[in-house]
């Protein structure tokens, strides 16, 4: 397998007495889905918050693109290309799609903001993730169906010419058929040479989108796989016993 | 190159819209038309020229008050006080003209300062402390109160003499300078909307609304000549002795205002972001907005406002009472930015909205009075407008979430 992009190197991180992360190791890579899995309370989501700088892990070692880097701040993950989605998407429903795409690094000319230089990068953006069913990207969010606002919230994650996208749970509110079109755009991030990482406890998605499957259990990193290499099964049992035996094939 | 949308299209969007509860200014100008059809054909008085210049100056202060009002509903935040901040401010000027003999151009703007410093209190209450803006300005609802009577002190009402703040609603403009800043006016308006298609046109972008914008814009400019040419008839009683024509010095000064606060709102990012945070505060805050510098400069805004209503409430009466900014005011204020279109729910309003509504405020309050009714009766009148248009305001946000 390549190198990976993004790689965590014997993490821990503890919340006062409590052990959240024990020595997890993780890899993410470039063109790849790599889906999180884990049981609730396994600590997918304090692993997410380390990569993005909101908690800081006491010990680890963490590499970018081959170099050690010191993650301190949410800012920092930004300035490398590390962008995170939201389960709840944090989107200003009274705002179009374009603003809240660029809410907080608007495009200026002077003092005043650059609607239509935001307007066509919006666009572009969008035409790039082979997104059509929005109607105007003028349209207030509060107009949108649910699919349609997760849309939105990745398109705003890759404007920056981000290299790392973590999802979390894109697809946990949504209908079937708005599934299939997020997964796709998933799919999409992938093939267009970003490294995706998806938290996801629905496992079909995660055969049908991911490359490689990363498992939790009690806060220890239980295997990451390839997807060829393993059944549901397997990736349940990950899950809920933590054990990698079964995974290598040996007993039933 | 850019597809041209047809105008039944861009009317079509807009009907939808109307349906989908984004309303907007459309039951504020239908009332308007009504509330004016209604009492011109009951009094003779109210559809004359003469009237018609003292509605603008009636509703001069409570709309720059619901002006700056604008910037805190947008946040989903309110400002009691900005009444009597109004009245602080207020007596803060007369006192220095009229006590301390400094010239206008020094007291004006050290009023306004003082009002901008209030709203920095009451900014930081609330963004910092986190106490409801609610319960932090009926605090200084009561504290301003109190600082109004104590800045005017013993004597009750101080009377001003300052020939450049009282002409603010006393004076016209010549007959000349009247047509001439309506066409300035007009034509920096259409200047700039134009100059907007242009741009995005030349960016390649689909320009749906530009025959919509040009209907409005050509309708603006018809209300522009009819209001300049009925502001420019003479209104004086006895022409030979007092000319009374031209535009009143209050609409340039509110106009410049709104031009002013608009540009902040839909131009630049602070604007952007107060919408930001009026419509999800949380989802600001990850996307690296200042929330609490927002909140603050809000109110500063608000507060900075209202000691220009101030300024014009002296200019009207020719002084300054410990009643001044008091009583309805406030009130009348919050009506106007609701009745225009303004959501008190936050992230929904627009600053002209602050106009119409107090168009609308000063309609009802002018019209009753010339028909004879009693204040209790357009007190409640004005109590029901404001109902129905909070009712809009409710309606219309359910039926933009549940679509």
């Amino acid at each position: 397998m390549a190198e990976p992009i993004l790689s965590l190197r014997n993490l821990n991180k503890s919340f006062g007495p409590v052990h959240v992360l024990k020595d997890v190791n993780f890899n993410a890579y470039a063109g790849q889905v790599t889906a999180l899995v884990g049981d609730n309370g396994a600590g997918k989501s304090t692993l997410i918050k380390c990569i993005a700088g909101i908690y800081t892990p006491e010990s680890g070692d963490f590499i970018f693109e081959g170099k050690p880097v010191q993650i301190s701040g949410p800012r920092d993950a930004t300035a490398l290309g590390i962008e995170i989605v939201y389960q709840d998407l944090a989107l200003c429903d009274n705002l179009d799609i374009v603003h809240n795409m660029f809410l907080g690094r608007e495009e200026k000319s002077g003092l005043t903001l650059n609607e239509s230089a935001m307007e066509s990068l919006a666009k572009k953006t969008l035409d790039g993730l082979s997104v059509r069913t929005v109607k105007s990207i003028r349209q207030k969010v509060a107009s949108l169906s649910g699919g349609q606002r997760q849309t939105v919230a990745i398109a705003r994650a890759v404007l920056w010419n981000s290299k790392v996208v973590i999802l979390d749970e894109p697809t946990a509110a949504l209908g079937v058929a708005q599934t299939e079109q997020v997964l796709k755009l998933v799919r999409q991030l992938a093939d267009n040479g970003l490294a995706v990482i998806v938290i996801s406890h629905n496992l079909n998605d995660v055969f049908q989108v991911a490359d490689n499957i990363a498992a939790m259990y009690l806060g220890s990193m239980a295997a990451q796989v390839d997807k060829s290499s393993v059944s549901q099964n397997d990736v349940v049992r990950l899950i809920t016993t933590g054990s990698a035996e079964t995974v290598t094939g040996g007993k039933k | 190159m850019s597809e041209q949308i047809s105008i039944e299209k861009s009317l079509s969007d807009w009907w939808s819209r109307v349906k989908a509860g984004q309303v907007g200014a459309l039951p504020a100008i239908l009332g308007l038309l009504v509330l004016c059809i209604v009492f011109g054909s009951m009094s003779s008085v109210f559809l004359t020229p003469g009237n018609f210049a003292n509605l603008l100056t009636q509703a001069a202060a409570v709309t720059v008050i619901a002006m700056g009002l604008i910037f805190v509903l947008l946040l989903g935040e309110i400002d009691l006080s900005a009444g009597y901040a109004a009245g602080v401010c207020g007596a803060i000027l007369v006192v220095m003209i009229t006590e301390m003999d400094y010239s206008w151009y020094v007291a004006f703007p050290v009023s306004v300062f003082a009002g901008v410093c209030l709203g920095g209190f009451i900014g930081y209450l609330v963004a910092q402390l986190k106490i409801p803006s609610f319960v932090v300005t009926l605090a200084t609802f009561l504290a301003f109160q109190g600082l109004l009577l104590l800045i005017i002190g013993e004597g009750g009402t101080i009377r001003i003499e300052d020939p450049v703040i009282l002409s603010i609603q006393n004076k016209n403009l010549t007959v000349l300078n009247s047509w001439l800043f309506f066409a300035l006016a007009a034509g920096a308006y259409l200047l700039g909307g134009f100059w907007k298609f242009y741009k995005r046109r030349k960016a390649g972008l689909i320009d749906n609304l530009f025959k919509f914008w040009l209907i409005k814009a050509l309708a603006m400019v018809a209300i522009g000549t009819l209001a300049t040419s009925a502001l420019t008839v003479e209104r004086s009683n006895n022409p030979d002795l007092v000319s009374l024509r031209g535009i009143p010095y209050v609409v340039p000064v509110i106009l410049f205002l709104l031009v002013g606060a608009t540009f902040v709102l839909t131009r630049t990012s602070y604007g952007l972001h107060i919408y930001a945070v009026g419509g999800n505060a949380e989802a600001a805050r990850r996307a690296g907005i200042n929330v609490k510098m927002v909140r603050i400069t809000a109110f500063m805004i608000c507060s900075g406002f209202a000691a220009v209503a101030g300024m014009i409430f002296v200019s009207r009466a020719n002084s300054i009472s410990p009643t001044t900014g008091g009583s309805s005011t406030l009130l009348y204020a919050v009506g106007a930015a609701v009745i225009g279109g303004t959501s008190l729910f936050g992230g929904k309003g627009k600053v002209s909205d602050a106009i119409l509504g107090g168009l609308v405020v000063a309609v009802i309050d002018n019209g009753m009075a010339l028909l004879g009714y009693p204040a209790g009766i357009k007190f409640m009148v004005t109590g029901a407008v404001l109902l129905i248009s909070a009712t809009i305001d409710a309606v219309s946000r359910r039926g933009a979430v549940s679509s």
